[in-house]
């Protein structure tokens, strides 16, 4: 089934803008399917998730990034002996997490303002 | 059109129950672009028609199969990959019997995706203080309330009356729709003397195999929130074509469909 977050519209509706990642692909075991979501705001609020929180914290680190460059981007996520200290899949897996603004059209963006 | 703009139409979609699938270009030139297929409409455009066109093929044989998948293409004679994602419309759950167990299993089949329609003929039970997650509650007798609601292949029913002059006329009706699930409360007894009225009436024996009843996972569950988790806990089992029972007893991937890949 298909997820929503209703944290989404409350920050829309405040004028912010969000960030959201999408699970689009998943390589053996992982702990979220495709399709999973995390979403994260301009103030700096986080929902969702796209792992059991293995990688959350590095997502969230990207989407703001996502959100200042307004552009997309493709995270990779699967354990490696070099990434035994930073972030991975505990279960040994691998995932790609997409991550987009959900930027407002332009008029709605002036109106906000 | 802005990615806000899609993300919108989606939810219209989905809030109208109607299939759509979303194409995202995830990796390779245009990342981000986006075709929205409608079922009788495609907005936006990856590459050029003839690619638009089979990402569009695609993204409906996607949505009949209810799957998300990220898959390649060419864009220029550049590797592309696009995320389709699937939004069929969500699954149906039909209680009957707006009892006790009813409540929480309204509440969380309605926390778990279900569009909730709970019927009963005792308006008294069937209220909308009583169901407040419900999306539809019809006060009619069973074969009325079954003509009024458009039971599919993604329709999961669960008859919780007690009662045999409201679950029989019930279940004797829903055996014979396409629904995936249909469940019965009751003791065994409850049941078996219920199997013998059915097949007195003329239900005829494939129609009664597809009954689940005594209704619910082997759970032990006691208190109405219990019951409802077990009989829901059928209801995903059922809808992933899996036994239940332990993981921990099991043998293969842990989520989904039993064939898959997704581990």
């Amino acid at each position: 089934m298909n997820e929503w977050l209703p944290e989404i519209d409350q920050w829309r509706a405040r004028g912010d803008q969000v960030a959201l990642a999408t699970v689009v692909k998943v390589e053996g075991s992982a702990p979220r399917p495709v399709g999973a979501r995390m979403a994260v705001s301009s103030s700096g609020e986080l929902a969702g998730s796209v792992s059991g929180g293995c990688v959350e914290t590095d997502v969230f680190t990207a989407a703001q990034e996502v959100l200042a460059s307004n552009e997309p981007k493709l995270l990779r996520y699967g354990i490696t002996d070099e990434m035994a200290w930073d972030v991975g899949l505990a279960c040994g897996g691998t995932i790609e997490v997409f991550v987009e603004p959900l930027s407002e059209p332009p008029g709605e963006k002036d109106r906000a303002r | 059109m802005s990615t806000a703009t899609f993300y919108d139409q989606v939810r219209t979609a989905v809030t109208n129950r109607v299939p759509v699938a979303l194409a995202t270009v995830v990796r390779g030139t245009s990342l981000g672009a986006k075709v929205l297929i409608l079922p009788d409409e495609v907005q936006g455009r990856i590459g050029d028609d003839a690619l638009t066109g089979q990402i569009t093929l695609d993204a409906r044989s996607l949505l009949r199969d209810e799957r998300s998948e990220t898959r390649p293409y060419e864009l220029n004679g550049e590797p592309i990959e696009i995320f389709i994602e699937s939004f069929p419309p969500p699954p149906l759950l039909v209680i009957f019997g707006a009892v006790h167990v009813a409540q929480p299993l309204s509440r969380l089949g309605k926390q778990l995706g279900f569009r909730v329609v709970v019927t009963d003929a005792r308006s008294p039970l069937a209220t909308a203080e009583r169901f407040p997650d419900a999306d539809e509650i019809i006060v009619a007798w069973p074969d009325d309330a079954l003509t009024q609601i458009d039971i599919a292949p993604t329709t999961f029913i669960a008859i919780l009356t007690h009662d045999p002059k409201f679950d029989e006329p019930a279940l004797s009706g829903a055996l014979t729709t396409e629904a995936r699930y249909i469940g019965a409360v009751g003791s065994r007894k409850t049941n078996e003397d219920r199997r013998e009225r059915l097949r007195a009436a003329g239900v005829d024996e494939a129609h009664l195999e597809r009954l689940h009843a005594p209704i619910g996972l082997n759970i032990g569950g006691e208190t109405p929130e219990e019951m409802a988790i077990s009989i829901l806990a059928e209801m995903i089992a059922v809808r992933h074509g899996r036994p239940g029972g332990q993981l921990s007893n099991a043998e293969g991937s842990i989520r989904g469909q039993v064939t898959s890949p997704v581990g």
